[in-house]
């Protein structure tokens, strides 16, 4: 292995280096993990990446999804039709990209549209799955932007599912871990854009930096609007810090025709919740009450019973046993025993 | 293609009709995407159902399966009554002016000579007037009323947007905004291409289609030019090869033609190909036809190929049909007629039309050999895979041999793509098991053939044992060793006729072009128009420079595309009369006073003057054709034809049933179907996540498409009770199949002649070999019908029935 | 007298007179409670351990993150299946009757062990019945939640949404059934006299008369009647 570190990635398209070069993804690039607040600081900045996915360019033809299974190396199943061109039927473990079809007749053109979306991991700025993670490590932001699953450290709790905005995690029912897209974490280590990107025909898919990205896809735009689409824009939603993975959409202001694309994708307030406030606030009442318990352990005087309480209980044993009414003792205990039959 | 798939970036308009590129053609595509982007190109497609490709343009329209002549030779009027057409282009590059015989004539969808018993024409009107100096009469005015103008303007008369909108089923107001698009690339400097592919070509009167197409670019002026032209897309990485190559039962090498029985000897077999210029300072570029057919008979017989054995003539098969093309021998072997068939690299009990008839057929064999890299369903035809294959297996008596092939990445040679570009590849994994390369099978199965004849001698052994045969290794032929007889060489010196004294070729080295390729035996060349690809230099197909100076996507130094590496066919039409480019912005070629230069490599004499010779110098006439003779056996002009099996009649002539002249076999003529009992239009059609009958061996592709399916609009489904998933069954007067229904807005019901006509969709994937479900195709229910010219099946449009099936486990 | 239990359980009884020794748990359901409590620390340990990045290395315990995972649920439902136990054994001694009001009026005192001031009571006093219906309440919730969560084996039973609040409910629900052990624990400990009820199965004389006075009466009572 050569000495020599890997370029950063500018492109999908471009042939990769020949020569065996070192991962330029380093541990120390990690600039968040899931469950780990303390992490060093990082050495470097690298440049932040981003998969741009042009929808308007895009044909349906499922090559991301074969590159991306063949490049990891995943066995999803051979399922069956169900009336649609979506195959598989869904994301599953062994299939980290699905191309989504919808059909929508436009009412203002009266035209229709076959819109083809390519799902998968959108790489959040502000990663849902890594916040809800509970395994130290299992979830790594890098600074250039890519959010990997490190299988090693995944427990397979699912967490990470309900931490998703998008829907896109799925659990291993046999190694019984998370997986997702990892946009080529591997590749782009080497100087290397994802494979989905390579193998897509149309070069809807293309990949570099963010910036050159965006401003990829401003020019797609000005192009979409000179045929008409009006509302063509750049979906990279604020409400997740932006994301990694881009989309240019032709309506731009109905990401939902897009197989339900969330419009304004959050970190949902029930996880926020779950993993803040509620995290804290039980922590401290869990140490509270373990603390108030031993402080009252500490200074209270410990509830024993007195030689006279043996004695008055012997004495109320003794009567009953002489056939008293049982009937002892000064304290508040004057009332009768319910009877019931 | 005339162009390449490079060249698509080119273009100002991209029609995809007849074709589905995205969905088929996704890698070539990106040229598509490219003129998008860059050039801010349109994209129309025109197509039954609104498919990928359609998912990505900007404007779509529906039409009928089969009746694109209709809406195409509309278009051609629509573009002469609004003056949308490049004059000096139709004036000076097409046969508009010539006077065609008074005799020739149109009418009841008909032309002159038609003969019905026979069904054929008799085509001898079908020319232009003749000069007495042997020159063609024209009128240059283009007001002789039978000039072919005027002859073209009579005949598109009758195709009226109403005509259209009726018989195809096109709303009118989209028809008419596809007019106006395709009308604006009239202006000299904007460009229209046309993309195509089987949605052309499987039908009876497939050829018609594509001459309809080509006469519309005549009219535009869009062939020769850059981002224009007819562009076929080819379907295998090699089909093009294949018929380069001539592997088609009437034809050698290089379109050369196989002699028919009348001709019988090499001078009467010349007669009819001399191409005499029939306009004075024509090229007529099929002269040089003898250089390159006695290179050919040199090739195959070397030195037992002589003058005074007409260069080994005799041993050349003579047709004593027309062709016995795979319809006309899956007939033979249904009657009994033929032994043994070798079937390479084919799946027919897939591919060709009527599986019931093709199992028939095949069970007649006695022997069938076949040599492919996957376990197809043509080896395994005799197998009973219940529903998927109902054969009683018992009965059938035919032995089958497999001899298991490489696949392309496991072998190393050229393939030609849709371009022509002849591109070098190299082994990229070694061959599993007993797979070898089909030139070993080959080599060895002729080397014991050889011996057999060398001992036991039998009828005409000379083709056979004289066989050239110069290879290194005669059992294992090398591709490069084959590439270099397809290119030719000098087999004697040749001198140099422009410098006397010295040599243009010494004995033995490779010819350059097929300009040095000789008709008295001194050269051998297997296929003229492969000439070039391995010279002297070395592998030109094996270069991968893409420097593309001129910016045009020439990638002159990018393999090697034939003839002569020109990228752009005709592209001396990309100038005008004086030489200049009709678009200087996209510049092929120009005349600069002396020669012709540019970023093509000039599809003319580099010296002929502008003004002089004609563009299309492959035609005696030196121009191109919308009266295209006698070349067409259903006509001079495409005419309106409905399918053999089709929803209406053929308002032109409504006891015309499909092609007058197409090729079908009487009992299947009788077996066609009613449009009372089978009332749904059928179209075949391939998925992007398969290729052929070959992914679905393949786990990853079988994951992305897994099981067979068709497709049909939500108006069909509620009327036959169909919910999105259902199993359907579907079946024609010639079989049934069951499907999974995708049901979908994609496919609209269409009105034509008064009748809501359904279309069902039907993919090809599915067999019952491999990796995916088991399933069908529409061969199942196809009809053994085939083109008037090629005997292309018409998988594209025919007659089905629809209805809800019971639902029943499908076996993995 | 009747046979009729108000403030015993079946089984309870004065096992031994002098001194007085009052049986309080039977065998089965020491065994019972040992194993619910067993399940609660193992649940309280590996849960913490996900609740808490800083309480992660508790999976150690249990041989890892995987391991820990896979347990947690498991154990859950055999804590649910051992709690039911319990439940039918407890519930009718802890249906809140009159006295608990005064009792709870005067948790100053029974915080500072001044039993004197307080109610006489049955077999379980206010604080017992809350933990009580309050872990019943709690480990229903978690078991509803918690297999609305359990990945292995329910992935898709509930839609994300749901599945948040089921996390969210999970968590809040967890909490609050630690805080009752710890009072249920720390009243154990504290209450002097009391463990031995779960190891040994009895309590003196003395403790029954200041704890839980009319069960002690009515043990004696029924010693009587029994003679």
């Amino acid at each position: 292995m050569s000495k020599e570190r890997a370029p950063q990635p500018l492109t999908a398209v471009s042939n990769p280096p020949i020569q065996p070069l070192a991962s330029n993804l380093l541990p120390g690039d990690v600039v968040r993990a899931s469950a780990m607040s303390n992490l060093p600081a990082p050495e470097r900045q690298l440049t932040p990446v981003a998969k741009l996915i042009d929808v308007s360019k895009c044909i349906g033809c499922k090559a991301c999804q074969s590159a991306c299974v063949e490049w990891n190396d995943t066995h999803p199943d051979i399922e069956t039709n169900v009336g649609v061109y979506d195959n598989p039927h869904d994301l599953t473990p062994d299939m980290y990209t699905l191309m989504r079809f919808s059909e929508y007749e436009n009412p203002n053109t009266g035209d229709l549209e076959w819109l083809i979306r390519k799902d998968g991991c959108m790489h959040c700025a502000d990663p849902g799955c890594l916040k809800a993670c509970p395994a130290p490590g299992a979830i790594v932001q890098y600074s250039n932007g890519i959010v990997d699953f490190i299988s090693e450290n995944c427990i397979g709790c699912g967490y990470c599912v309900a931490g998703c905005p998008f829907d896109i995690p799925r659990i291993s029912q046999k190694a019984h871990v998370s997986k997702k897209c990892t946009l080529c974490s591997d590749r782009v280590a080497v100087g290397q854009g994802p494979a989905c990107a390579k193998a897509c025909p149309t070069q809807c898919i293309t990949f570099g930096t963010k910036d050159d990205m965006i401003a990829h896809a401003q020019e797609r735009i000005v192009d979409l609007k000179s045929r008409g689409y009006e509302n063509a824009g750049l979906y990279d939603p604020q409400g997740v810090g932006g994301t990694h993975v881009m989309y240019v959409l032709h309506h731009a202001d109905q990401p939902a025709l897009y197989a339900n694309l969330p419009a304004d994708p959050t970190i949902s307030p029930v996880v926020e919740g779950w993993k803040g406030p509620v995290k804290t606030a039980g922590l401290i009442a869990a140490g509270v009450a373990i603390a108030g318990a031993a402080l009252h352990g500490l200074f209270a005087r410990a509830n024993k019973v007195s030689a006279h309480e043996e004695e008055e209980a012997q004495e109320l044993v003794d009567n009953a046993g002489r056939g008293g009414d049982g009937h002892a003792g000064h304290g508040h205990g004057d009332e009768t025993p319910d009877r019931r039959t | 293609m005339t162009n390449s798939w490079t060249d698509v970036a080119n273009t100002d308009l991209v029609v995809i009709m007849g074709g589905n590129a995205a969905e088929a053609h996704p890698c070539g595509f990106k040229w598509v995407t490219e003129a998008k982007h860059h050039r801010g190109a349109k994209l129309i497609v025109v197509d039954p159902r609104f498919n990928r490709s359609a998912a990505v343009s900007d404007y779509y329209a529906p039409i009928r399966p089969g009746s694109d002549i209709a809406f195409l030779m509309g278009v051609i009027r629509w573009c002469i009554e609004n003056d949308k057409v490049q004059w000096q282009y139709v004036r000076n590059y097409t046969n508009a002016s010539y006077l065609v015989r008074e005799d020739f004539g149109w009418q009841d969808g008909l032309f002159s000579g038609y003969d019905e018993d026979k069904r054929a024409y008799d085509q001898t009107s079908w020319d232009y007037q003749m000069g007495e100096d042997g020159y063609i009469l024209s009128d240059p005015t283009l007001e002789h009323p039978h000039c072919v103008w005027n002859l073209l303007k009579q005949h598109v008369d009758v195709y009226t947007p109403e005509f259209v909108e009726n018989v195809c089923g096109t709303p009118k107001d989209r028809y008419l905004k596809i007019c106006q698009m395709i009308g604006e690339t009239s202006a000299p400097d904007k460009a229209m291409t046309s993309m195509y592919a089987l949605g052309w070509t499987q039908h009876s009167k497939g050829a018609q289609n594509i001459r309809g197409m080509a006469m519309l670019q005549l009219l535009l002026g869009n062939i020769g030019i850059a981002g224009g032209g007819m562009n076929a897309l080819r379907g295998h990485s090699n089909i093009q090869g294949l018929t380069d190559v001539g592997l088609m039962s009437n034809l050698v090498p290089g379109y050369l033609a196989i002699p028919r029985e009348s001709e019988v000897d090499l001078a009467s077999y010349m007669t009819s190909r001399g191409n005499k210029p029939q306009l004075p300072n024509q090229m007529s570029f099929w002269q040089n036809y003898d250089k390159f057919f006695v290179s050919f008979l040199k090739a195959m017989w070397g030195e037992h190929a002589t003058a005074e054995n007409d260069w080994g003539y005799h041993w050349l098969p003579k047709l004593d049909i027309a062709q016995y093309d795979a319809m006309k021998m899956f007939d033979k072997l249904k009657n009994d007629e033929v032994n043994i068939y070798f079937c390479q690299g084919f799946n027919p009990i897939l591919a060709f039309p009527n599986r019931n008839k093709m199992t028939e057929a095949f069970s007649k064999l006695k022997l069938l050999v076949v040599m492919d890299p996957l376990a197809t369903e043509t080896a395994a035809f005799w197998e009973n895979h219940g529903i998927y294959n109902d054969v009683d297996s018992a009965s059938i008596q035919t032995e089958v041999i497999e001899l298991p092939t490489t696949c392309f990445a496991e072998d190393e040679g050229a393939t030609v793509n849709s371009g022509r570009w002849l591109q070098w590849h190299w082994a990229g994994a070694t061959p599993p098991g007993e797979a070898r390369t089909d030139i070993w099978i080959m080599a060895n199965v002729f080397q014991r053939l050889r011996t057999l004849y060398q001992t036991e001698g039998g009828k005409l052994p000379e083709p056979i044992v004289n066989l050239s045969w110069d290879y290194h290794d005669p059992l294992h032929p090398e591709p490069a060793e084959l590439a270099k007889e397809l290119n030719g060489r000098a087999i004697t010196d040749i001198p140099d006729p422009a410098n006397p004294g010295s040599l243009l070729l010494s004995a033995g080295q490779q010819v350059s072009g097929f300009g040095q390729l000789r008709a008295d035996g001194s050269t051998l060349g297997a296929c003229w128009i492969y000439a070039g690809c391995y010279t002297e230099a070395g592998n030109m197909m094996a270069r991968r420079d893409n420097a593309d100076p001129g910016g045009m996507g020439t990638f002159l130094n990018w393999s090697f595309a034939w003839p002569a590496n020109r990228r752009v066919l005709y592209n001396r039409a990309s100038c005008d009369l004086d030489g200049k480019p009709w678009d200087p912005s996209r510049k092929l070629i120009e005349w600069n006073g002396e020669r012709w230069v540019g970023n093509d490599i000039p599809d003319i004499a580099p010296t002929a003057k502008p003004h002089e010779v004609g563009p299309f110098i492959m035609n005696p006439e030196g121009t191109s054709r919308f009266f295209s003779r006698k070349l067409m056996r259903d006509g001079p002009f495409p005419t309106h034809m409905e399918p053999f099996e089709s929803p209406v009649e053929n308002p032109l002539n409504r006891r015309m049933v499909g092609n007058p002249v197409a090729r079908i076999f009487a009992d299947d003529l009788a077996g066609l179907g009613s449009r009372e009992e089978f009332p749904c239009v059928a179209t075949s059609y391939r998925l992007t996540e398969h290729f052929h009958y070959w992914t679905k061996h393949n786990r990853v592709n079988a994951v992305t498409q897994p099981e067979f399916f068709v497709e049909i609009s939500e108006e069909l489904a509620a009327e036959r009770g169909i919910a999105k998933g259902d199993r359907v069954r579907v079946w024609s007067s010639r079989g049934q199949i069951w499907a999974k229904a995708v049901v979908t807005k994609r496919i609209r019901p269409l009105t034509c002649d008064g009748r809501t006509v359904h279309v069902v969709g039907i993919p090809i994937h599915w067999g019952f070999k491999g990796a995916a479900r088991k399933g069908f195709g529409p061969n199942s229910l196809g009809p053994f019908v085939g083109d008037a010219n090629i005997e292309t099946p018409e998988f594209k449009a025919f007659l089905v029935n629809i209805e809800r099936a019971a639902e029943q486990e499908v076996p993995a | 007298m009747t046979d009729t239990r108000v403030h015993s359980a079946a089984g309870d009884h004065i096992a031994a007179t002098h001194p007085v020794v009052v049986s309080r748990y039977r065998g089965f359901t020491r065994i019972n409670h040992w194993i619910t409590a067993a399940c609660f620390i193992v649940l309280l340990l590996s849960g913490f351990a996900f609740f808490h990045p800083s309480l992660y290395w508790l999976t150690n315990l249990f041989g890892g993150g995987q391991i820990a995972r896979w347990l947690h649920p498991i154990v859950g439902l055999v804590l649910v299946l051992s709690f039911f136990g319990l439940f039918v054994q407890m519930w009718r001694l802890n249906l809140p009757r009159r006295e608990d009001v005064e009792w709870s009026r005067r948790i100053g005192d029974v915080l500072k062990g001044n039993e004197e001031n307080l109610p006489e009571l049955g077999k379980y006093n206010a604080g017992q019945k809350m933990v009580f219906w309050g872990m019943t309440a709690l480990i229903l919730l978690l078991v509803i939640t918690g297999v609305m969560i359990w990945e292995q084996y329910f992935p898709n039973l509930v839609s994300i949404p749901v599945r948040r609040i089921a996390l969210l409910v999970h968590a809040i629900a967890a909490v609050l059934a630690v805080l009752i052990f710890v009072a249920h624990v720390y009243a154990a400990i504290w209450t002097r006299g009391t463990i031995r009820a779960m190891t040994r199965g009895t309590v003196t004389g003395g403790w029954a008369f200041r704890h839980h006075r009319k069960w002690l009466r009515e043990l004696a009572a029924r010693r009587d009647n029994e003679r």
